[in-house]
Parts: structure tokens; sequence; C-alpha cells
């Protein structure tokens, strides 16, 4: 029983310091919103992925950078209602 | 590396990215001197601005091999030295100075604080230091921020602290920067959105209701800790903050930039806010709000201002007004906010305002700018508008403002630095008949965009170009006595005569008093002792005294000298009997022959001696170069005077030799070399023992098709040896790494050349060309490629080259632009209303924008002879090509068409479309102009044509269909869905078609002739996100994907071989497919992460007589090379050599090396030859140090890498 509860502490503590660490419970939303995320942050992050999508789209860097961030705002749109 | 694996490469850079991420300022030798650090790719660079000659250039560069992401200067208070803080995807904080003595970066911290990457959570996207330099934050777009204490020990030694932590979860971060407050504790301010509430509301409305807001980090330096001390609302398209001076300097706080205003903000003060001026004229859309892209703030003497740039590129001049009490003194209280035009400049991704009154504008896209302050836009006309009239709230709607565009008044261009950013196609292809092929590449985009020719070759400027009576066989130049700055004479040999010009203001022929004998030509001229002359001819040698007396010593009977060598107290003569003949300089100035002549065993037919050492009476050797194929090297000590030291056997009679001390990059200082030319057009270079006089360590290469000429030339303070072929060619020590450089000039071919000197030209070359007399320099030896470019209309983003002509196709199209139709009609709109309007060059202002819009066009471009675009279409309808190929049809007798692929009323991201086309359009005039026949419709654009045995294939989405070419449309005559997604790429050999989509990496597919059946055989197992591929064999793909991975793919040759059999392919359609894709997988070769994004992959040949290999171009201006590995044993070298080096030179930035080269999967197959050739940056000892774990010596390590390059490439 102590074991148990040390692994979920420590998933406890992985979660909190790792955003995006899957539990047994991961909704598809939680997913998806952690994914798309996890993608425009490393458009943002990676400059000649930024570049290549900004001559795709006719934009300057700057905006783009600002679109990708303005989805990881918005993730996967609102959130499924919860069935109580 | 497994040792499995039976393909290895060798991965080296030709030419490294120019896209700028990051520029940074500051003074970073330590002295009063601003120079200019930038961040390409791995790239760390450091520039120094010229002011006098308005010109940057770089000093040295260093590849930190890792994702450079953000870069900070900060100043220790009381030092004058700046320090360069580096945010990489090390998952380390890396502090790193620039010592100048040494020229070169020297890490002085490397904190770790956790993951590596570039991830959501990681810091390192943004970097931020107290303008004293205190403290810096180093954040992730994320939650994660970490304040770290910068001090001094008592050493005055830099120190850092462990991280303060300041996270804040679930809160985005869309702009940080560091406030300057003084000496007050340090205050970092943050953009931040956070989104906990949307990710929990349901309905919406906390997402429609959430906020951006300002927050202001304060680290409390007594507490040692850091606290959110202030936070407030600002306009929710906020996107960019500037520091504003604070302390003594002014009122201190932030400029927060958004969506078409900017916001003065200090948690002290009231907010202030001006629109942004938008463009007014009669194709600008009044709605269309522009946002502030870059910017920088620059302090003097007590003022500040601002220059913020919008994405057109328009500049705007922003200050701060300051409230004022009764004696006119500003109180620290601040008024209002003023804003107007500036000037237009290319779009930034940094601006740096230089002390000495330059704009360093690191481009977005294109070459770099560096523009001279004319005036700062301080009493010109034009409107400035003032916060007054506009609510600080960011709520409150206002009346746009609108301003009219103009050339640039207040800048001025003084160096257009060449960048290849964004590189989006290419070829290599040999149209100038030259021995070496050249690149052309498509770059830049919008108005910006050019096609650019890179050749292999240095600059010359000419001064002079004369023609002669008579074709001159060869030239010197010499002074006249030992303390002549300049060269005095020019001296002319023809077959019959010798003339001799005297330099002074003008160059004319000196007929009397020259003593030079006129009727016969001349073997050497050297300026002899202190003030004599010697001039050798086939006769005898001529020793002119300064009294102008005249010592002729006559060659004996029935002879005659066929060669001769000099320097400034030694004369050797070669006799036709195959004698030598050795004169030296005696104390009374007289030549004295030595009394014992050797003879060879063949004849001579080249001699050099070296210059005389310094400190020396003799050079201690003589070359002789002989019709055996030898060079003997003799001793002229005076004890074993004309003896042999050594002799080299060579693979052709020498036709030129050349003893010459020059820097060495193995030991650091001078080293003695022998250069050889061989009739048959070889150079070889060998080390001469200054001792023994042995010679080791030949490194040979072929310059041309005629016999080696060699003289000793200077260049850029260095002696350096000109080499003449069919081409000319210049050896030197490379400007940084002082290694051996061989690099063709971009020249007319010559047949003679010297060195030459003058008042006006200090170090120039002197050459013969035909009956032409052509004096030159070079003026830059650290740029070896040399580009050329002709502008073209829009985006560039494929081009075709003609397959008989020396032409080129471009497709251009540009998304959110209004076509030149749509343009005209609004200009002609606003004509009939307002009459003329001024139109501005699109080059410099960009072109008028609207939603939806697309502007596209196909052009000719002539390269060769007329250096232009030579023809243009424009597309209607609001079509983008999309795809360019030439077919040749063989339903129409093989005539070649031009086809290219449209898209209708595209939208990018999502992709979207109405569909698309494919024109074709038939030549006319050579192929400098076409006519559309037809266009077909597609259901979805057509991203990928190829011309396929007389027919065309096209990628339509999913689909890969053939098409016959019919009177009225295309004629669909096989189709099948062969990828998951979408093509984007097609490549063929035989009946095998090479499929690649955009994120399902590639497909072979194979076509059979007799069913018309077209069958998908074998996949990748790794979904790959296609860029640009090529086959490299029947079996072989090399490819390149969008996150920069290079890879080499290969069908197994079971599958290969059922693929082809002959029959119907029925057992290739009835397999059963392997999970959810074709029956067979491929198998990956190589692997390899090179950061830029592959376009373009050629198998090609760089150098005449080099081999195959692949070069590949990057998105951000790299070029690169993949060189096979024939011999296992130079593998394994290199391979243990990798380790040594990653291991005793770990990268600049903290990141493991093989980690990544491994950033999305693990290396394979693949030697880092740019991390070997690191090691001619090393300092000597940890260069011997790997030498010895080698079991090899420096030199012969030096010898192995750089013959990997100059093998294949430059």
């Amino acid at each position: 029983m102590a074991d148990k509860l040390r692994t979920l502490q420590n998933l406890e503590a992985l979660q909190a310091r790792y955003i995006g660490t899957g539990h047994a419970d991961t909704t598809k939303y939680e997913w998806t919103s952690n994914i798309i995320r996890d993608s425009c942050a490393s458009y943002v992050g990676h400059n000649p992925l930024l570049s290549y999508m900004s001559v795709g789209m006719g934009e300057s860097k700057e905006k783009t950078r600002v679109i990708m961030l303005e989805k990881m705002v918005r993730g996967a749109g609102n959130p499924p209602e919860t069935q109580e | 590396m497994a040792t499995t694996s039976h393909m290895f490469m060798y991965s080296l850079t030709i030419q490294p990215p120019t896209a700028i991420t990051q520029a940074v300022l500051g003074q970073f030798s330590g002295t009063k001197e601003q120079q200019v650090i930038t961040a390409s790719g791995s790239k760390l660079t450091i520039h120094r601005p010229d002011p006098t000659l308005g010109k940057v250039t770089p000093i040295f560069s260093q590849d930190v091999f890792g994702i450079i992401r953000s870069l900070a200067v900060f100043r220790l208070a009381g030092s004058n030295k700046d320090y360069l803080i580096i945010g990489s995807d090390s998952g380390r904080i890396t502090i790193v100075e620039y010592v100048p003595s040494q020229n070169r970066f020297n890490r002085i911290h490397l904190e770790t604080f956790g993951k590596s990457g570039v991830r959501r959570v990681v810091p390192g996207q943004y970097l931020a230091v107290d303008p004293k330099g205190r403290a810096c934050l180093i954040a992730s777009v994320e939650k994660n921020k970490l304040v770290y204490v910068l001090n001094r020990n008592s050493q005055a030694e830099l120190t850092i602290s462990s991280p303060l932590e300041a996270h804040k979860p679930q809160t985005l971060v869309f702009a940080m920067i560091s406030l300057d407050v003084g000496y007050d504790n340090p205050i970092f301010a943050a953009l931040e959105v956070d989104y906990s509430e949307a990710d929990q509301d349901p309905t919406g409305q906390a997402y429609e209701e959430m906020e951006k807001v300002l927050v202001y980090y304060e680290l409390d330096l007594g507490l040692n800790h850091v606290v959110r001390k202030w936070s407030d609302p600002v306009d929710r398209t906020a996107n960019m903050l500037f520091q504003v001076p604070g302390g003594a300097d002014g009122p201190s706080g932030v400029l927060v930039c958004a969506e078409d205003n900017i916001t003065y903000r200090h948690s002290n003060q009231d907010a202030f806010r001006v629109p942004i001026p938008r463009r007014s004229g009669p194709t600008e859309n009044p709605e269309r709000k522009r946002s502030i892209v870059a910017g920088v703030m620059h302090k003097m003497r007590g003022a500040f201002f601002f220059l913020l740039q919008t994405e057109d590129g328009d500049i705007f001049k922003v200050t701060l007004e300051m409230v004022e009490d009764e004696n006119g003194q500003a109180t620290g209280e601040v008024q209002g906010l003023k804003i107007k035009f500036f000037d237009t400049v290319p779009v930034a991704s940094s601006l740096l305002i230089l002390k000495s009154g330059f704009l360093y504008v690191a481009s977005e896209s294109g070459n770099h700018h560096f523009y001279q302050f004319e005036k700062l836009g301080d009493d010109d006309e034009e409107v400035e508008f003032s916060s007054e009239s506009f609510s600080a709230d960011p709520s409150a709607p206002y009346e746009p403002v609108f301003f009219r565009p103009r050339p640039a008044e207040n800048l001025n261009l003084m160096e257009s630095i060449n960048s290849l950013n964004p590189l989006i196609d290419s070829k290599v292809a040999n149209l100038t008949e030259e021995d070496a092929p050249q690149i052309y590449s498509v770059c830049g985009t919008g108005a910006r965009s050019t096609f650019r020719t890179l050749k292999h070759g240095l600059e010359v400027s000419e001064l002079v170009e004369s023609e002669l009576r008579a074709v001159p066989s060869a030239v010197w130049t010499t002074k006249l006595t030992r303390s002549d700055e300049y060269d005095r004479y020019i001296v002319l040999s023809f077959t019959n005569g010798t003339i001799v010009l005297g330099i002074g203001e003008i160059v004319e022929e000196i007929t009397e008093d020259s003593g030079f004998l006129s009727t016969a030509p001349t073997l050497a001229v050297q300026q002899l002792g202190e003030d004599s002359l010697i001039q050798v001819h086939p006769r005898g040698i001529r020793h002119l005294l300064a009294d102008h007396r005249v010592n002729e010593w006559p060659a004996p009977q029935h002879r005659s000298i066929v060669a001769a060598a000099t320097n400034e107290r030694q004369v050797a003569v070669a006799l036709s009997s195959g004698e030598i003949v050795y004169f030296e300089m005696d104390a009374d100035g007289s030549l004295a022959e030595y009394d014992e002549r050797r003879q060879m065993s063949g004849t001579v037919t080249c001699l050099s001696l070296g210059e005389v050492p310094e400190g020396r009476v003799r050079s201690s050797f003589l070359a002789v170069g002989c019709d055996d194929s030898t060079v003997r090297i003799l001793s002229l000590d005076t004890k074993n005077m004309l003896e042999n030291m050594s002799v080299q056997a060579l693979t052709s009679a020498p036709s030129a030799l050349n003893i010459m001390a020059m820097a060495d990059s193995s030991s650091g200082g001078t080293t003695l070399y022998l250069h050889i030319g061989l009739y048959s057009g070889v150079y070889l270079r060998t080390v001469l023992d200054d001792v023994t006089g042995e010679l080791s360590d030949t490194r040979t290469r072929f310059l041309g098709a005629r016999p080696v000429k060699l003289s000793q030339v200077s260049v850029q303070g260095q002696t350096a040896v000109l080499a003449l072929s069919s081409r000319s060619w210049l050896g030197y020590s490379d400007t940084q790494t002082k290694s051996f450089m061989l690099t063709p000039l971009d020249y007319v071919g010559l047949e003679w050349g010297w060195n030459f000197s003058s008042e006006q030209c200090l170090e120039g070359m002197v050459g013969i060309q035909g009956r032409n007399l052509r004096i030159f320099s070079i003026e830059k030896l650290d740029n070896n490629m040399l580009q050329e470019s002709i502008p073209l209309a829009y985006t560039p983003r494929r081009f075709v080259k003609h397959p008989e002509q020396p032409l080129f196709y471009v497709i251009e199209s540009d998304n959110n632009v209004l076509s030149p139709a749509t343009r005209e009609s609004l200009i002609k709109d606003s004509e009939a209303r307002n009459g003329e309007a001024a139109s501005l060059p699109p080059a410099e202002f960009g072109y008028p924008r609207g939603t939806g819009h697309w502007a596209s066009c196909i052009q000719v471009v002539d390269p060769i002879s007329d250096k232009e675009v030579v023809f243009t279409l424009d597309l209607e309808d609001n079509e983008a090509a999309v795809s360019v190929a030439i077919a040749p049809f063989s339903s129409q007798d093989d005539e070649s068409f031009l086809v290219v692929g449209t898209a209708k009323d595209m939208e990018v991201s999502p992709p979207k479309s109405k569909g698309g086309f494919i024109h074709i359009y038939r030549f006319s005039e050579d192929g400098r102009k076409f006519e559309l026949i037809h266009k077909t419709g597609t259901e979805e654009p057509p991203l990928a044509l190829l011309p396929f045995q007389g027919k065309l294939l096209a990628g339509i989405g999913s689909i890969l269909r053939l098409y016959d070419l019919g009177v009225r449309q295309l004629l669909r005559k096989s189709q099948a869905p062969v990828v998951p997604q979408t093509i984007v790429g097609l490549q063929t050999q035989g009946s095998r078609i090479v499929v690649s989509d955009v994120r399902e990496s590639v497909t072979y597919v194979v076509y059979k002739h007799q069913e018309n059946v077209l069958i998908p055989f074998v996949d990748d197992s790794i979904a790959r996100w296609t860029s640009a591929t090529t086959m490299v064999d029947y079996e072989t793909v090399a490819g390149g994907d969008k996150f920069g991975n290079l890879w080499m793919m290969r069908c197994p040759s079971k599958v290969s071989e059922e693929a082809d059999e002959d029959g119907s392919g029925a057992h290739l359609v009835h397999e059963r497919g392997y999970l959810q894709g074709t029956p067979n997988r491929l198998e990956l070769m190589v692997h390899y992460y090179t950061q830029d994004i592959p376009t373009s992959l050629h198998k090609a040949q760089l150098v005449a007589g080099g081999r195959d290999i692949v070069v590949w171009t990057g998105f951000q201006g790299t070029i690169g090379m993949f060189v096979p590995f024939a011999s296992r044993e130079d593998v394994d070298f290199f391979q243990s050599l990798e380790t040594q080096l990653a291991t005793q030179h770990p990268p600049l930035a903290g990141r493991d090396h093989l980690i990544y080269r491994g950033y999305y999967a693990p290396v394979k197959g693949v030697i880092d030859g740019d991390l070997c050739e690191m090691y001619f940056l090393l300092p000597n000892n940890t260069k011997m140090m790997i030498a010895a774990e080698l079991d090899r010596s420096v030199r012969e390590i030096e010898r192995k890498i750089s013959d990997m390059r100059t093998r294949v490439a430059y």
C-alpha cells in the first residue's frame, strides 16, 4: 500500500512539474489541448519552423508567433460539459 | 552509431545559415568599440561595424551545436566589458565572453536548470537582463520563470546565484523585458494570459472575458526572492514590450505594443495611448490594423526615443513627453506619448542602433541592411500624433490615423549584407561552361525576392586593363633599391624582346637608361642587394648597378639559360645542358659564381629559391624541377653546397616551383612550403622542413587543363600563392582557422601573374591575359561564395530549368497581397476621383495587402547573358501557382511544354481551396516566352508535377494521376490513391516513382506499363513531414523534413526486385498491406539533424574531378553536403575524432553534441564534419592532446579533415 501511495505521490509531483504528464483519467479534451499547446510552443521555439510557416502564410514572423501563442491560449476550444 | 550500418556520410556545411534569429549590440572587447553578435541557426557570430567605411564585417563565428533561442547582453556595474547570455535548448543558462586577443568565445558560466529541448515549459524562450547587470530572468512560453542573481566576487569575477523561481502554472507569456529602475530592486515585466478558467468553462464565456495582463516581477535583493508585485490588464492583442529608461534618464515603465495602438504603462504613472498610423493610399485597405513586429529604444545624452516597426516595414518614432516644472525642468511624470512616421526599411527580426549613428537591420527575409542616420526626424513635416486626443482605456474606440509613406529621408543605406534566407529552392547546374557547376537558387519573400547565382570564387576588383602591341609571355615588377616602399618598374618579356615600364603617376615606357637588355626575352628580374638590379635572359645574367654600370655574365658557349630563380642575395640558373650555376652576392655587392656546377639528370624545367629568412644571409634550399617528373631539393649551405637533400617524384613534369613561408594552422606560426605546379594542371603543396629539407604532407589539387604557373603575392597582409592554370586560383590561409584555402578568382584566365605594389594599390597583382596587361586586387578573403542576384516579383515557390536553354522558370505567389489587376483598378478608381496618385517601389514598401487575395506569376529568368527577368506572366482569377514542371509529351513528338499547377482561392492554414488547375504553356523564342494552350481543372491543387515516360504525373491530394496532353485539356490515363495525406513531391527513375507525402514520409510506386496501373509497394514506418527529396540511386532516396532532419531510405533489394518483375503486377496488387500501409517497409540508412529545414537536395559534383555528393539547401540559407565515405578506416578515424572533440571541447552552449544531432531520432550513419572542423579552432595544446589520443600527428589530422572538404567541395 505504501508503495502505491508513493507511486501516486511521485506521479503527482511529476504532473505538477511537467505539464501534460497524463494520468489514468486523462480526457480527450485534456489530451488534445496538451498536444495543441505543445505543438504551438514548439513552432514558436524552433525558429526555422516559425519562418517556414510565416513565409507560407505571408505574414511576418512576429505575427505568426502571436497567432501560435493565441492558439495555445485557446487549446482545444471550450471544454465539454461535465456530466454530474 | 551502430557498427552494423554499412553506409556512412560525412556531413559538412558549405555555407552556414544567413537568417538572423536575434542580434545584440555590446562592447564585447572591453573597449569603446561596439560589436554586433548575431545568432543564426546554431552559429554565433561576432561582427565589427566599421563606421568609417559604413560596413559590417564578421570577425569570428562559432557553431555552438545547439539551438540558440535567445541572446541578452549585460555588463556588471563598474566594468567596461559586456557579457553575453545564451538561452538555448540545452536546459542550461550559458554566460559567454568574447576574448579579443584570441578571437574566441570563452564560456564563463554554465548552469543547469532542468530539462533540455525546446518545449513548452523549458526556460530559454525569453531572456531579460536588468540594465544594471544585477539579475537576469529566463522564462518559458508557459509557466516557468527563473531569476538568477549576477554578482562579482572579491577577484572581480562574475558569479551567478542558484535560480529563484517565479513560476505561475497555466499562464502563457507573450513578451518579457526588464524594467529600467536605476538601482532599486530589479523588476521584470511580462505580458501574460492565464488560461486556467477558460479551460474549465464549457460555455466559452471565460475565454471571451480573458484578459491579458502586464505583470511586474520584483526581485528583492535583500530577501533574495521574487514577488509578483503588480499586474494590470492591457489590450488583449498586446504582443510586445519595450523598456522605457528609468532612474536618472527617464520615468521608467514600459511601452505595450498591441494591434493598432501603443500604450505607455507603469505602476505609478497614468497610462497614455497612441494609435499606430495606417498607410493611406488608393490601394490600401483603411480598415487594416498594423502591429509592431520589431523595435529598438535608444538613449542619448539625457534624451531617448523608440523606433518601432510595423509588419509593413514602416518605422515610427515614438517619444515620451514629460511634465515640466516652473523652471522648465522635466519632472519624473509623463505627460503624453507621441508617434510619427520615420522611414521604411525591410521587416526586421532585430533592430540595433549604434552609438556611431548607424542602424543595423537584421532582416526577416533577404539581405540584412546597414544604414547611417542622416537625421533623427526631428524637424520634418511628418504629422505627429499625440496621446492627448486618444483615451488610454484599451476598450475605448477611436478614429484611426493615417500617414503617407514616402521614400527614406532619415536613413541612408550603407551596406546590404547578402543573405539567402529564405532559400526556397535551388538547382546545381553548369551553365557558364566553367569547370565547376554553379548553384542557382530562388530566395526571399514578397517584393524583395531574388534569383541568385552562387559561384565558388573570390571577388576581384580590377584597377587597370590595357592592351599591348604584342602578346607578352611574362611580367615582373621590381623595386629599384631595397628601401623602396613600392614597385618602380614593370618588366614585360616578349618572345623577342623586353620592355620596361615605369610606375609613377602614370605608367609609361622607359626607353633609355633602364639598363635592361631590350633585344632578348627575360627569364627573371630581381632587385639585388642594396640598390642593384639583375635581369636574367637566355644568353646571360645582366647585373645593373646603381651607378649605371652593367656587369654581364654570359652563358657558356652553345648553351643557354632555360630557368632561373632569384632572391635578394642569391641567383641560380639552369642551363640547357642540365647544369645548374649558382651565384651569391658577396660583401662588395657583386655576384660571385660558385666554382662548381651541378649536373642534373634531365632537363631542368623550373627552379625556386626561397626568400632569405630574417637574420640569415641566404636561403638554404634550391628546389629544382626536372622533366623526369621529379623535384629535388639542393642544399645551399657552404658545407654541402648543391648536394641533394630530398627528392619528390611527381605524376608529371613540374612547370613551376615556389618556396614560400606561409601561416600554418598546425604549428600556430609560419612554415616553409614548397608549392609545385605540374604540366598536367595539378598543383601540389608540401611542407619543406627548414633544417633537413625533407618534403612531407603533400596535398594535391587539380586546377585546370593548362600547365600551372605560380607566383608569390601578398593579399590582406598575408603571403599567398597565385596559381594559374585554365583558371586563376589563390592559395591563402583562412582568416579564422588559418587553414590553407585554394579558391578560384572570379576573373579572366591569366597566363602570368606577379605581385604589384604602388601608392594607389598596396597589395595588388599584375597579370597577362592574351595581349592585355591587367592590374587587380583582392579585397576580401572571408567570403568565397560569390553571389549575383536578379530581383523577382513575388515570393518564389519552385523553379525549373529549360531542358536545353540556360533559362529558368520561376513560379511565384504571395498570399494576402492584391493582384496587379486589382491594384490597377483601385488606382484607376482613385485617379478618376482624386487625380494622379504616386506609386511607391514595392521592393522597399511591399505590395498592398488584402486578406484572401493572391498575387502570382510565372517569370522567365536568364541568369547568364541578360542577367534579368525576360518574361513575366501574371496569373488571374485569384489563382496561385503551386507547382511547375517541363514535360515532353510523346503524343506531341516529344515537344516540351511548360506545366504549371495552380490553386484557386487557396487558404494556407488550415489548408483549403476551391480546386486547382494544370496550365499547359507552349514555348516560343527558344523558351524566352510562352503562351497558354489550355488549362485543366483538378479537384484539389496539384502540388507536385513530374514528366514521366512521355506523359505527365500529377499529385492531386492523395491521388497520383497520369495525364496525357489532349487538344482541349489534359486526358486522364491512370490514377491511384498512393499516400495517406497529400502528395507534395515526385521523383522518378525508370518505372519507379518516389512519392513524398506532406506528413507520411515517402512511398515507392511502380508503374506497370501494360496494365497501365500505379501500384504503391513500399513505404516508411515513421511519419516524416517531407519537405524535399531526391533519388540517390534506384533503391535509395535522400530527403529532408520540416523539423530539420536529413535522412536516406533504401528499399530492401528483394522487394525492389519483386516490384520490377515482368508481368501484370498482380502479385503486388494482391499482397496484403502491413499495418494499414503498403506490404513492405523502407530501411533507414542515414539520419541526421541539421536544424535548418531542407528545401532541396541534389546529387551533384561541385568541383571538377570531384565525386558525386548530396548537396542540400536549407530554408535559412544553409548550403550543406553529404559526402559518402569510401573506406571503413576513415569512418573509424573520424568517429574517434568526433568523440574526442565532443569530450575535449564540448559545445559552447552546453548542449550534448550527440543529443543535438539526434534531436528527433538518433544519428545514424553520419559523421558531423562541422564538429571535426572545430579542430582547426582549438588551441595548440588541445590539438596535440587529441592527436596523441588518436595516435596521429596534428598535421595528419588537419590534412584528413581538410581533404574531406577540398576533394569534393570548397
